[in-house]
This record gives C-alpha cells, sequence and structure tokens, in this order.
C-alpha cells in the first residue's frame, strides 16, 4: 500500500521530500493583538461578562481575528456580537473535519462581517463528533440558513433548533457526509484502450 | 412504442390521485386539457414546480411555488442539481492545481475565483506583499474585464427571461468581444486558471494592450445600444419597477452582497471597502440605487460597465510603463517553474525551459519535478479571504495544515447567499414577477452547488 518511495501519510507525492509530520495549529495569542482586535476584545468583554468562560482561545493569525467560543454560549456571544458591536452580517458557517483532535474532531468557522465599524472576525466552535450538536444561529442571522444547511449535509453537525435541516446539495437519500475525511473521493476506474487507471483515491500519489 | 392512444389518458398531463392531493404530471404541450382539469378540482391552491429544467430559472433550479391564482403565496429554492464536489476533490490536489478546480465553480466570473483563492493561498504563506505589481495589475484588469462579461449574461439572460429578445443578442455580442481577450491572453474563453499561487500564469502576449484599447472603445460605443433599448422603456419599467423588494434590513440579515445590497443604497463594494490587488490606487465609483427593486439592480449592472472600462483604461496605462516587468513572485520555492508558451493552438509548454531542463541543467530538472508532482508546503492555519465579484462578496476559507494540498477548501459563494432571499422577494407577488426577481439576484448555478 505505500508509494513507490516508500512515503505515506504525508503530502507527497514524489517521496523525495520524505516524512513529514502535520504540523499544528497555531496555538491562542497574548495580547496586544494589534489592529482593531483589541477594540473588539474589550468591547465583548464589556459587553458580556461571562467572557472568559465562554471564549476558549483567541487567535491572531495573519492579521485576522478568531474567537473560539464554547458551544454552550455561542448563541449569547452572536447575539451580543450583531446588537452592541454590531456585526450585523454573518457570511456562512464553514466546517472542518480534524480527526486526531479528539473529542474536537468537527469545527465550524464562522466569519462575521460588520459594515458599521468595517471590521471582520471569525468565531470558531468545535464539537466532539460522537456528539455533533450547535446551537443554531438562524435566529440570529436568517440567512445562516442554507450555510447551515450545507454544514450539516457535508460534515453531520446537527444544528439544534434550525427550522429546517435537511440536506441541501446532495440528494435526500445520500448516506454518509461526503467532507468527512473518512469518507472517500470515490470515483470509477478508467478504461482505456485496455489500460486501467484507478479511481482518483486509490491511485498511488493520493493514498 | 404503441401507437395506440387511450382517448381518456391525455398524453401531456396525466394526473394520478395521492395523499396529498390531484398531482398533475405536465410535460408539455396541450395547456388548456391541464387548465380543463385543474378547474375541474375545487382547490384554490396549486402547488407548481418550476424546473430544474426551465428555460427561465436562470440555470438548474428549482423553484416550489405554492400559488392562489396567480399570487404566490410560498415559495422554496430546490438546489444542489449541479453539485460537482469540487471543495473535496480540491482537498486531493497540490494548491496550484487548485487553481483549475475553483475556476470551475462559478463559471460566469473564472477569474474572480482564481483571484480569490490566489490571495487566500498567498496570504497563508504571507507573500501577499510579494506579489509582483504587474502581476496585480494584470489581475485587476482580467477581473474588470470579467466583470463586464458576467454581468452581460446577466444583463442579457435576464432580458430575455422577461421576453425582451435584442438586448441579449447586444450582450452575447459584447461578451464575445471580453472573451476574445481572454483568449488571445490566456489561450481560453472560460476557465482559464490564469491567476495562480504567486502571481500569473504567463505574462500579456505583444499587441494585447493595443487589442484591448480598441475593446473598450468598441465596448463603450456599443454598450449605448441596450441603453437606448431598455433604459426608460416603458414595458421594461412596469416588468422591474417595484418588483422583487429587498431592503437593508432584510440583505443583512441574509447576508446579501453585490448590486441586490447595492440597490438599498448602501454603497458597500469590497474594492473600496477592503481594497486588494490595488484596487486603492484607481479611480472608480460605486454605484447605488435607492428602489430596492428589479430596475434599480438593473442600473446598477450596467453602469457598473462603465466603471470596469475606467478601471480598465487606468491598467492599460499602468501596464504600458511596466513592460518587461516580472509577474510571479521571484521565490523559485513557490514560483511555477516553468513560464507557459502561448502557442497558435493555446497555452503549452515552453520548449525553451524544456531545452533547460532536459540538456543543461540537472537542478533544474529535480527543482521542475518536485514542484509539478509534490508543489509547494504551505504553513498551517487558516485565512478568509474575500473580493467583490460581480454577484456580492466572493469569500475564501482556506485551512492547510503544512502539507502540499488544502486541508479544506470553502468558497463563501455570493450566489448561494443571495439566493436564499428569493422567498423574501417573491413570496406575495406574482408569478410573472418571481422570473424577474430570480433574474435580478443572478444566481449562477456551478457557484451556488460548487
Amino acid at each position: 500500500m505505500t508509494g513507490m518511495f516508500g512515503a505515506t501519510g504525508s503530502g507527497d507525492t514524489s517521496g523525495f521530500g520524505g516524512l513529514v509530520k502535520s504540523a499544528v495549529s497555531p496555538g491562542s495569542s497574548q495580547r496586544p493583538y494589534g489592529s482593531y482586535f483589541d477594540d473588539v476584545a474589550d468591547d465583548l468583554e464589556r459587553a458580556y461578562p461571562d467572557f472568559a468562560t465562554a471564549i476558549e482561545k483567541v487567535v491572531v493569525y495573519r492579521g485576522e481575528l478568531t474567537l473560539h467560543v464554547k458551544r454552550e454560549n455561542l448563541v449569547e456571544v452572536a447575539l451580543i456580537l450583531r446588537d452592541q458591536l454590531r456585526f450585523e452580517m454573518c457570511l456562512g458557517v464553514s466546517g472542518v473535519h480534524y480527526p486526531e483532535d479528539l473529542g474536537r474532531e468537527l469545527h465550524a468557522v464562522i466569519p462575521l462581517l460588520s459594515m458599521t465599524h468595517n471590521r471582520r472576525i471569525r468565531l470558531e466552535v468545535s464539537v466532539p463528533q460522537s456528539d455533533p450538536h450547535l446551537p443554531s444561529l438562524v435566529e440570529v442571522w436568517a440567512g445562516s440558513n442554507w450555510n447551515e444547511r450545507e454544514t450539516f449535509d457535508m460534515f453531520g453537525i446537527i444544528f439544534d433548533g434550525h427550522p429546517g435541516l435537511t440536506r441541501i446539495l446532495m440528494p435526500d437519500d445520500w448516506r454518509g457526509h461526503p467532507q468527512l475525511k473518512d469518507y472517500p473521493l470515490g470515483g470509477i476506474p478508467v478504461e482505456y484502450k485496455g489500460a486501467t487507471v484507478p479511481p482518483p483515491d486509490e491511485r498511488r500519489s493520493y493514498r | 412504442m404503441s401507437t395506440f392512444t387511450d382517448p381518456s389518458i391525455d398524453p401531456y398531463t396525466s394526473s394520478r390521485q395521492t395523499t396529498e392531493g390531484t398531482v398533475f404530471s405536465v410535460t408539455g404541450g396541450d395547456w388548456d386539457s391541464l387548465v380543463t382539469e385543474i378547474g375541474a378540482t375545487k382547490e384554490e391552491r396549486v402547488v407548481v414546480n418550476m424546473g430544474p429544467q426551465h428555460p427561465s430559472t436562470h440555470g438548474v433550479l428549482r423553484l416550489v411555488l405554492e400559488l392562489e391564482g396567480e399570487t404566490v403565496t410560498e415559495l422554496r429554492c430546490g438546489i444542489g442539481y449541479l453539485h460537482t464536489g469540487i471543495e473535496k476533490n480540491a482537498e486531493y490536489r497540490s494548491w496550484t492545481q487548485g487553481v483549475t478546480f475553483v475556476t470551475r465553480m462559478d463559471y460566469l466570473s473564472p477569474l474572480f475565483n482564481e483571484a480569490a483563492y490566489c490571495l487566500g493561498v498567498e496570504k497563508l504563506l504571507g507573500i501577499t506583499e510579494d506579489v509582483p505589481e504587474r502581476a496585480s495589475v494584470i489581475r485587476v484588469l482580467m477581473m474588470e474585464l470579467n466583470r463586464i462579461s458576467s454581468h452581460m449574461v446577466a444583463l442579457g439572460t435576464g432580458a430575455l427571461e422577461l421576453g425582451a429578445l435584442s438586448p441579449m443578442i447586444f450582450c452575447f455580442r459584447e461578451r464575445e468581444k471580453v472573451l476574445d481577450v481572454f483568449e488571445m491572453i490566456s489561450g481560453l474563453r472560460m476557465n482559464m486558471a490564469y491567476i495562480r499561487p504567486g502571481g500569473v500564469a504567463v505574462d500579456l502576449p505583444a499587441g494585447a494592450l493595443a487589442k484591448i484599447r480598441e475593446t473598450v472603445k468598441e465596448l463603450r460605443r456599443d454598450f449605448k445600444d441596450n441603453d437606448k433599448l431598455l433604459i426608460g422603456n416603458t414595458i421594461w419599467m412596469k416588468r422591474t419597477e417595484g418588483v422583487g423588494y429587498l431592503d437593508l434590513a432584510g440583505c443583512t440579515t441574509l447576508g446579501i452582497t453585490g448590486p441586490v445590497l447595492r440597490s438599498t443604497g448602501m454603497p458597500w463594494d469590497l474594492r473600496k471597502m477592503a481594497p486588494y490587488s490595488g484596487y486603492e490606487n484607481y479611480n472608480f465609483d460605486v454605484i447605488t440605487a435607492d428602489t430596492c427593486d428589479v430596475y434599480g439592480r438593473f442600473l446598477i449592472r450596467m453602469s457598473e460597465l462603465e466603471q470596469s472600462l475606467r478601471i480598465i483604461e487606468q491598467c492599460v496605462e499602468k501596464l504600458e510603463k511596466m513592460e518587461g516587468a516580472p509577474v510571479m513572485v521571484a521565490d523559485k520555492k513557490i514560483a511555477w517553474p516553468s513560464q507557459l508558451a502561448l502557442g497558435g493552438d493555446g497555452l503549452g509548454n515552453s520548449l525553451d525551459h524544456i531545452r533547460e531542463i532536459m540538456g543543461t541543467s540537472m537542478e533544474a530538472l529535480i527543482h521542475h519535478f518536485i514542484l509539478v508532482t509534490e508543489g509547494f508546503r504551505v504553513p498551517a492555519g487558516q485565512v478568509y479571504t474575500a473580493v467583490e465579484s460581480p454577484r456580492g462578496e466572493l469569500g475564501v476559507h482556506l485551512v492547510s495544515d503544512g502539507g502540499t494540498r488544502p486541508y479544506r477548501l470553502h468558497f463563501r459563494e455570493p450566489s448561494f447567499n443571495n439566493l436564499q432571499s428569493t422567498s423574501a422577494m417573491c413570496e406575495g407577488s406574482l408569478i410573472a414577477d418571481v422570473v424577474a426577481a430570480v433574474a435580478s439576484i443572478d444566481p449562477v448555478m456551478g457557484g451556488v452547488d460548487r
């Protein structure tokens, strides 16, 4: 099952790069965060007394601010961000699957935009795959509706309180959630003039 | 097939009884017999399934309409008919190959997809500042040309769906000129994968700037044909004024951006609010309307054409002064090893480059081999970058685990988000206005479904 050069598990398709371990995500940041991020954090701390317990960590990376929020507090934080910090617009929900991040395998990433202040931040919530429940944000930003349906469809995150959580991109009777890392890419073998090329995820370079 | 027909069975509008009531399947042809049969039932409420194959749903969009007479009481969209799994596929390809995938999402604005994606990869790499200025100007030039070709389809098909044929012919005539420029520069008319992480695939060919100048002149002259046909046209205004109403509060809560948001009077344009690729160095205006309706959105698109032409002219001026400057980052660990050569049949291998790696330098060959097969590594982390596409905020959420492929790629598609507003725009209106409202959103199903 190993590739031609014996490399497995890395992104290496040639073998020359050797075995490379996946790097870890950047850790939590220390103050000052820079830019308008300190203002946002201060405002949120002032408006939300449970800041210290609800916000697990604050990450500033590549000039972007990410607030890691506990799922129990997600709706409260979202309401304060919308009403008091003027993050009027939610730009969707993007799921990410980290199978090695045990107990917090599924992440939902929610970019927010404040048109009043021209500021952007991002919320990140994580849930275990064994209990993939998140509170829905449709009541806060109506536009989350389809985005949450897509994240449910692709990752199996269940948004409690969503008005109609059904599949949106895949057929209604589809099994499984295609964007999970253990869901195969699939495809069909291609036969051309007698030679058979295996489906994409079974080709050497993609193992 | 049998040639006998049972006179009691209508070949076009068969009906069957279900627990939900009588279901009619209309397969074309005889509208009269359907109306007679529906008239016989006592139901006032009719549920009509419009699409996914329907000439005026702007692509494979399915609309489920609940009607009372001609009034829409409820509207639901069915999407997913063009889902191709691009986001999943990209996780199995290198960062450079990703461009070839994302360009195929929203197929009317391929260069915006490429630009948003490449800006994201560059941000993760931390080389945003290192992208050569000439490459940025070429990106802006290509994006603005693309905005014109995309708006041309929006306006042309929108008019066609409302029964106006001539604007469509004019619009596609103009679009063709823009596609000719794309073909000259990138070798392809659509899905060109021209913008690459670190710059662009190939420099402008000789004579491109003269051709663009010529095209700009022609476009400015020919846009007047559509202006004369539609602006102030009584029939057109009756079909579009006050139709598809959505105000600022509706737009913010639903996450609507682009011309729909600007038709509420909000001058929100990322080119001004969060400039990228040097947009702060160009003179142009953000066009708004205050009518919140289909006519306002139509006027915005018409006026944005002129603004794009202005930006293109400024790009051409800048490019003339930067002849011969690099169009790809200097870092050889990231830049694609060879510049492609543009031949008569499109982009292809550069023979000079092949001669060098095969005949003269073993190191260059190894370097080429690693970059092309394995690709470059991108530091772990996540970014979100956004550009102002013809339809609104096109955002890219990229996650890297430090490897040579995207760990997660997600497009925040303006078409996908804007399409959510159809219910708010159409419920309570006439069924004919649904077509106008959907056309004014300008959803591209390739982008919606990805």
